[in-house]
């Protein structure tokens, strides 16, 4: 309080301090005051506690006990399943499927930043194009999965339009070991591309004109444009993008579960976590697994904010 | 600074909620939900869960509603039809609000019965009334937590049109000749053999139903704690071993990653697959697909498993789904009545083709073959099913899950790393393993 009024006559222009003092601005009782914001804030503060904080703290209350997801009883066994899951290599060997998502988030990203760069630009039917580019990802994850399920069957879809082009592939797109990680992570791009896309071409679309009209009369390509001007425009989303995807690969879920349910090599880390949860009733077990992956992305979010500090654009 | 001290606040509150949750049950006094004697004096609202969605929206439910309305004028009963019967239910459990009349997921553990279910009677009193298939399953100390409706068999599911045009008239006796019949079908008539419905995963599941019908042991599920399951000549082996071979000999469908359960009751119905491993209670949905599809219902027909032993068929009766009552059930008569009205009054045991708990019930006609055939049923005892359960879960081998069925199949289309040997050899460590575990 006391700062904030000093700081507010430090502010008065020094005509104003030679004339009658002003009368002070009438002030509610601090207490008031200070309630009013949290007031504003109540609402999405209840709902933050209640559907993010308190079911984390169930599920890390949960992993030092046998509780098996029925029983009325739970029996406390200290750090047993931290034990467990750490001397069981073969729990984490499912994290190998994240290379193939992570190596299409790669992809997803270049693709959308390349579209966005274009759409930037006036292009015919830009409006069309960005519809048709961010359409999937308006699309339910279950419908997506099944409408693919179509898609990858033998003589479905894609056999079907790559009969046309004369390429009989014969091959299981979920049923051969080698593709079904790279079939499904391409369902992950198509869905994915849209928001990543959408975001970039916001960000692109704030860079000032002048900047662009400046590039031209210089005469730089669009290659240079896009290297000096825009990369470097929308660096903290492109940051931010990789955040997702590094997390997002990390913790793929609803399109391999609904698609192949895990079977054969698709099985990811989620997957695992809610089969020894919901199959096996070891929901102990499956809750350190689901603490140790929240652990995993926290530690690389914060790897990644260190090595690529997010420094404030700094435009106006 | 300010903001730390905050999420801490917040955490710990969260904690000190979560750490609440956990205790506070209520007293549980069982009373026991015996069945009422007088049904004017039975009354109150109870609320029924079922998994089947189907009847509750066709009215059928409502319809048994109404009989029952008849004899008990005084209780009203809502139905609650439940897609993800499994899922949501046994979450629903951590709560009292688990309907008055529930079928009991198979997630929950047998010892735990009495937390959850007001105890039917004493196993004595009923075993007079019930099948060992109806009570069998229910058993904590000697009372009755559980009622299954009523029970199957399992066997193959075929279509009879398409093994007649192979030239296979006569049910296969041992796992060699069933893979003829199939290989016959291949050649002689372009159908699929048989389906495996590899992604939906849970018809695999019902493999492991085999236990007893290979080796006609009423006891073989009480043994598979002390045994390996998978060792030669067991059930499992020789069930496993054909789904293998089945495959294996490429007797299946091309690409079982892509399998529909809804398409197969249509493709089975016209005859585009011969054959699929199911309950009897597939019977009535097979049927039904072939009338839909403009087929005779007669073509669907019902086989066991291609094993005798003394020269006869066995077939083990496998109870579904238990009724029970909650525990937390202000109207725990007029939930009881209910059960009984359904198990002795109501038609859903001829309806689903299958076998009554009542004793002396009629069986129903689509296992007529069977009894002219003189298979022998048999009542798989459960003594053990707690323990068999404990060391499944533990091992996480999951011989009622798909997984590793998932697997056999992967290994024999040759998708996947290993031979049936390694397999066998790994399920039966991990399961001596747990086994040793759970004393």
């Amino acid at each position: 309080m006391t700062d904030l009024k000093t700081r507010h006559s430090a502010g008065l222009p020094a005509a104003a301090a030679g004339t009658a003092p002003a009368p002070p601005p009438r002030h509610r009782p601090g207490w008031r005051r200070q309630l009013t914001p949290w007031l504003y804030l109540s609402a999405a503060l209840v709902l933050l506690v209640t559907f993010t904080y308190i079911p984390v703290a169930n599920m890390i209350s949960y992993s030092f006990t046998d509780w098996d997801g029925v029983s009325p009883d739970k029996t406390f066994v200290g750090a047993d399943n931290y034990v467990e899951l750490f001397t069981r290599p073969e729990l984490f060997q499912v994290f190998f499927v994240s290379l193939y998502y992570l190596a299409a988030a790669v992809l997803q990203i270049v693709v959308a930043l390349y579209f966005a760069t274009i759409l930037t630009f006036k292009t015919r039917f830009r409006n069309l194009f960005k519809g048709l580019l961010f359409f999937p990802y308006l699309i339910n994850g279950v419908a997506v999965a099944f409408v693919f399920l179509y898609f990858f069957k033998q003589d479905g879809t894609l056999d079907s339009v790559l009969a046309i082009v004369g390429a009989h592939p014969d091959k299981l797109w979920l049923g051969d070991p080698d593709l079904v990680n790279v079939s499904l992570s391409g369902v992950s791009v198509w869905r994915f591309l849209g928001l990543n896309f959408v975001l970039f071409l916001g960000a692109m679309q704030s860079i000032p004109a002048e900047l662009h009209e400046a590039a031209e009369i210089d005469g730089a390509s669009k290659w240079q444009v896009f290297r000096s001007i825009i990369a470097p425009s929308i660096r903290p989303i492109i940051g931010l993008s990789v955040i997702l995807s590094i997390s997002g690969s990390l913790s793929v879920f609803e399109i391999p579960f609904i698609m192949t349910r895990g079977f054969g090599e698709s099985k990811t880390f989620v997957i695992q976590t809610v089969k020894l949860a919901f199959d096996f009733n070891k929901m102990g077990l499956a809750s350190a697994m689901a603490v140790v992956l929240l652990a995993i992305i926290l530690l690389i979010t914060w790897a990644q904010r260190r090595l690529v500090p997010d420094e404030r654009a700094d435009r106006s | 600074m300010k903001r730390r001290a905050l999420a801490g606040v917040l955490l710990s509150a969260a904690l000190v909620v979560a750490g609440c949750s956990g205790s506070g049950d209520a007293a549980t006094d069982d009373s026991g939900a015996l069945s009422p004697t007088d049904p004017a004096a039975v009354s109150g609202d109870i609320t029924v869960l079922t998994n089947r969605t189907d009847l509750v929206t066709d009215g059928t439910m409502q319809k048994y509603a109404d009989l029952f309305n008849k004899d008990y004028p005084n209780v009203k009963v809502k139905f609650e039809g439940i897609t993800d019967y499994e899922g949501e239910v046994k979450i629903r459990m951590n709560t009292d609000k688990y309907g008055d009349v529930l079928l009991i997921p198979n997630s929950v553990v047998t010892a735990d019965y009495p937390k959850f279910f007001a105890s039917l009677g004493g196993a004595t009193d009923l075993a007079g009334k019930y099948t060992a298939a109806g009570i069998g399953k229910g058993k904590v100390g000697d009372k009755i937590y559980g009622l299954a409706g009523f029970s199957f068999i399992n066997g193959f599911v075929y279509n009879k049109d398409v093994w007649a045009a192979a030239g296979v008239t006569a049910w296969p006796k041992t796992p060699a000749e069933f893979l003829d019949a199939l290989q016959a079908v291949k050649t002689k008539t372009g159908a699929t053999p048989y389906y495996t419905n590899y992604k939906d995963g849970w018809p695999l599941s019902s493999w492991s139903s085999v236990i007893g019908s290979a080796t006609c042991d009423a006891a073989a599920n009480d043994k598979l704690p002390t045994a390996n399951p998978w060792a030669a000549g067991s059930d499992l082996n020789t069930g496993d071993k054909l789904l293998y071979d089945i495959v294996k000999n490429k007797l299946s469908e091309s690409d079982p990653t892509t399998t529909n359960w809804e398409d197969s009751k249509g493709l089975l119905a016209t005859g585009k697959i011969a054959t699929m491993w199911l309950g009897s209670w597939s019977l009535a949905q097979m049927q039904d697909a072939a009338k839909k599809a403009g087929k005779n219902p007669d073509s669907i027909g019902y086989m066991p498993f291609p094993a005798q032993v003394g020269g006869k068929f066995c077939s083990v009766v496998a109870p579904d789904y238990q009724s029970a009552v909650n525990i937390h059930s202000p109207h725990k008569a007029a939930a009881r009545a209910w059960i009984d009205w359904i198990l002795e009054k109501s038609d859903t045991a001829a309806v689903n083709q299958a076998i009554s708990a009542i004793k002396g019930a009629p069986l129903p006609g689509a296992l007529k073959p069977f009894t002219e055939a003189g298979v022998t049923f048999i009542d798989l005892s459960q003594a053990d099913s707690a323990k068999v359960s404990k060391i499944d879960n533990q091992s996480e081998v999951g011989i009622s899950k798909p997984e590793y069925r998932q697997h056999i199949i992967d290994v024999a289309r040759g998708a996947g790393k290993g031979s049936l040997d390694d397999i066998f050899a790994d399920l039966a460590k991990k399961w001596a393993d747990a086994a040793a575990m759970a004393g």
